[in-house]
Formats: structure tokens, sequence, C-alpha cells
């Protein structure tokens, strides 16, 4: 008797299976697309359709048109907005992840600073950031500050947890081996706290691009350029309703690669070890 | 007669209070010596755990004293808790190196350490793998390995079988046996179970509950190695006779 299988053996149960996973691999990418080039038709229809005139709805040929002309323009706006948000990703993270682990080492400090952290976490940026320009001079540093208000506390709250929620036998384990505070932060507390850090950061990089947005709008030019929030507002100032729906589709798409280099990251850093990243067999 | 083997730890009337007024351990007394292998068995709430915390100075009696025969370093206790405890995010190399490394050594100079624990619980062919692809049974072993890698003069075991399946359980307990003649240590075992205690060590101390205390200390003194013969030894039931009538008595000291 051998038990030995020469030939794939798929039942019919197996075959449903595999075909889902495959109709499901091919409809992530195709159904999201084809969802989109039916609301571009559409919206270009209802445009022509109703006669509406482009001050009001352009059509999507001319936004088209507005994203080519005056790519120069929005480009530099870009690429100005962009700075902006990644300085204060780079600022919420350091803020945020210091923070959190000062408030881990010492829960004096936590109680005593925590709340003003959730104070200014709860307090609209767009009602603080006027008063920030008024004394703060340099533009660009406002805008940071404003950024950086808005997205510091997703990294700050989720690495606290994280540093909270290492296994409490590993910790005691640590305590038996007689390892010293940094030792301790170092090889059991950082790693432990990773996946939420991570959790936090993808969060935080989605309000930093809205912390630039707002901050630009509050901020207005003076010496800095002007960038794509700027821009929209300016191009809604002429009427001039493609352009600002350029501008929108950059700062969108802006958000689009955040996100999605963020998840790439999370995902560099954790497929090996964490749950999260794990594909399960059925 | 056993020879009078080198003393390494003296329990001596150790009290513990929790909040004031919850006695978790009532006057507990105990000698281990050299190779002793001794397990503490009893009810939920005897204070087996209590009593392993306190010999891992995880916390401090209240009253009583902890001697050990010498000044205990860094690496001169292994534990193993009821779950493996592992580092999710590191290999089961870099897992059964962590008590050098929290000594400082480098992963380099103690190599051969590690390689020959590991060949000991026999994850050899694992060494570069993540805990998540380890079976329950296996990611105990690595939790094993890395309690005897330092060479301990003595390791705290705190249930360490009791989430696993039993035959995973029943090999283990040899293995176990098998690794403790190899390289000779000396075990405090915390169990539930009377088999497993009867097994594995060679004087079982039974505790009752609430308060904690010691009711009476069983004397194994089958000859070790034991293996599955033993298991079915008309000595390994007198065994278990005698420890189940003084659990039998510790819960009704308790009731």
């Amino acid at each position: 008797m051998t038990s030995e299988v020469n030939v794939p053996v798929v039942d019919s149960e197996e075959t449903r299976r595999l075909r889902k996973v495959r109709i499901e691999r091919t409809a992530k990418w195709t159904l999201p697309l084809v969802v989109m080039i039916l609301s571009i038709w559409l919206w270009d229809r209802i445009v022509v359709w109703n006669e509406i005139p482009h001050f009001i709805l352009p059509s999507p040929s001319r936004v088209w048109a507005s994203l080519v002309n005056d790519w120069p323009i929005l480009w530099d706006a870009a690429l100005l907005t962009g700075r902006i948000t990644l300085l204060a990703l780079v600022v919420a993270v350091v803020g945020g992840a210091g923070l959190a682990i000062l408030f881990n080492q010492s829960k004096l400090v936590e109680l005593s600073f925590y709340p003003y952290a959730v104070i200014l976490q709860v307090t609209p940026v767009v009602a603080i950031a006027p008063l920030i320009f008024i004394y703060v001079e340099s533009k660009t540093v406002g805008m940071l500050l404003c950024a950086w208000i808005v997205a510091f506390f997703p990294v700050l709250s989720s690495t606290t947890l994280g540093l909270n929620s290492v296994d409490h036998n590993l910790r005691d384990l640590f305590r038996i081996y007689g390892a010293s505070r940094w030792q301790r932060l170092y090889i059991l507390q950082l790693p432990s706290a990773l996946p939420y850090f991570l959790g936090g950061l993808k969060i935080a990089g989605g309000l930093s691009l809205i912390g630039a947005v707002v901050a630009e709008l509050v901020a207005g030019t003076g010496g800095v350029g002007a960038g794509l929030a700027f821009r929209i507002q300016e191009a809604g100032y002429r009427l001039n309703i493609a352009r600002m729906f350029a501008a929108l589709s950059l700062v969108a798409t802006m958000g689009v690669f955040i996100f999605a280099a963020l998840s790439l990251l999370s995902h560099a850093l954790l497929h090996k070890w964490h749950e999260s990243a794990l594909k399960r067999e059925i | 007669m056993k020879t009078e083997r080198e003393e390494i730890l003296r329990l001596a009337e150790v009290d513990k209070v929790f909040g004031g007024n919850v006695q978790a351990l009532q006057n507990m007394s105990l000698t281990v010596r050299k190779g002793d292998f001794i397990s503490l068995l009893g009810p939920s709430g005897c204070g087996k755990s209590t009593a392993l915390r306190l010999i891992a100075g995880l916390s401090i009696p209240t009253s009583g004293c902890i001697d050990w025969a010498h000044p205990r370093g860094k690496g001169d206790l292994g534990v193993v808790f009821q779950e493996p405890t592992l580092m999710p995010w590191a290999t089961v190399t870099q897992n059964v190196y962590m008590p050098f490394r929290l000594e400082g050594k480098s992963l380099s100079s103690v190599k051969d350490d590690i390689h020959s624990v590991l060949k000991l619980v026999g994850l050899e062919k694992f060494k570069n793998a993540y805990t998540r692809d380890l079976s329950g049974g296996m990611k105990m072993r690595v939790s094993i390995a890395r309690a005897m890698v330092t060479n301990p003069k003595l390791i705290l075991m705190d249930e360490p079988f009791a989430a696993l399946d039993e035959i995973t359980r029943f090999k283990l307990n040899n293995d176990l046996l098998e690794m403790k003649e190899r390289i000779g240590c000396t075990v405090i075992f915390v169990t539930h179970s009377v088999f497993e205690s009867v097994f594995l060590s060679d004087r079982i101390v039974v505790m009752a509950a609430r308060p904690g205390r010691v009711i009476e200390e069983v004397a194994v003194d089958a000859p070790y190695p034991r293996d599955e013969e033993f298991r079915t030894s008309a000595e390994y039931v007198a065994h278990c006779r005698a420890a189940s009538r003084a659990l039998e008595q510790a819960m009704e000291a308790a009731a």
C-alpha cells in the first residue's frame, strides 16, 4: 500500500477556493479602476448633458488640461507642501516617540505632562494656528508646528501603549537576569512597541498632510512660496475651478503615496514575525 | 541513604502577606541541594507560584529569610513559565542568546553554548526560525533551552507543560529528565499533576491553600534515569498513591 500522491489532487472545494482567491486578487486592482473610469465618464456626461459652465463644474478634460498647463506652478506648490508634510512627520515621530519613551521611563513625568498632550490634541489646530503665526516669526517653523500638533499624538499614544504592553513574564525574566533600564528598553520594550508605533505612524502620515494644508491656509504665502492649499484658495478666488480640482487631486495623490510608503515600511519591518503580517493557509 | 550534597538555597520560615491581610504563604521552610528535582504540588492558591517568585527575587518575604549558599550572579537562575514567553521578533538563537546578551557577552563568544543547548533540546535545525513557525511543544523547548543555556545553579519551572497536550507533555517529561541527567541541573518544578510530579521529582512538597503552606514532603526514592517502564511500574503507582493521599489531606486542610 502506498499513500504517495504523484498527481496533485484538487477536490471541488479546493477548486472553488482557489478560483475565489484568483478572482479577488485581480478584482483588488481592477474594480477600483473600473469605478474610477465610470465616475469620470459620468462626471463628464453630467457636465455635457446639463451644459454646466466650467467656472461652476469643469469637465474632467479641462481639469486634466489645467494639470498639464499649470504643471510648473502646481509642481512647485506640491514640492513645498510635500516638504512641510514630511518634515512635520519626522518631527511628529521624533517628538511623539521621544515623549512616549520619556513618559515610559518616568511615571511622574507622564502624570505631569500627559493631560497637556491630550489638551493639545483635542484643541482644533485651525483655532491655534493664527496664534502660532503671531508669535512664531518664521513661516516654515510655524507651519511645522501646526502640522506637528496634529500629527504627534497618534504616535505618542500608540507608542506609549506599545511600551506598556510588554509580556509581564518577559519583564520578570529581564529582572531576574539583572537587565539594566537601558537594556530593557532597547532589547524588550522598543521591539514590543514597534507594531503599535507603526500603526500610529500610518495615522500620523495622513494627519501631517492635513496639518500642513491647514497651516498653509492660515499662513498664506509670505516668504515661503505657495503650497498646494494656497493654490487651491487662490484659484478659488479667481474662479479657476479646474485648477482647484487639479491641485486637489495632487493633494489626494500625495496622501495616498504617504499611506502606501508607510504601509510598505510597516510590512518590511513586521512581515517576518508579527501576526498582522501573517498569511494564514486557509 | 544519599550522601549529603552541597546546599544551594535555604528558605527558613518564610511568610508572604499581600495587601496587609492576604496570607499567600505561611511558614515555608525548604532546603535545596545540588541535583535536587523538587516539585511543589498543590491546588490553586496554595502559594506555589508565590514561593517561586520569592526564590527568583521578584518579590521579598514579609518575614523569614531566603539564603543562597553563594551570592547569586546574573546567570545563576533559569526560569521557565507556563507560557513559552519568547520574543516573537527574535529567532530561536536570539531568544536563547538573551540571558548572555544581558550579561554583556557577544553572540560569537557564546555560540558554542547556544549550539549545544539547542542540540540538547533537539532544535538545532530550527536555530534561525522565528517562534511563530514553531509548535507549542517546540516553543517550550526553546524556553527550556534559554533557561539552561547559562548553566544556572537552579532552574525554576512554573507549570511549564500545563498548556500542552498529553502526548507532548509525556515526551517533554522524558526529555526533561534526560537533560537533567546530562547536565546535572537542580530544578524546582511547580505542578498541579500528581503523575507528573512523581515521574519527575525526587521530593514532592505538597502544599495547601488559604493560607498557602507546606502540608507534607513526599520522597520519591526511585532511581534515575526513569523511563516509560517506570511510568507503568507498581513502584510508580505506589508513589502516586502516597502523593495523592497527601494532596487529599491538603485539600481537606484548606476546606
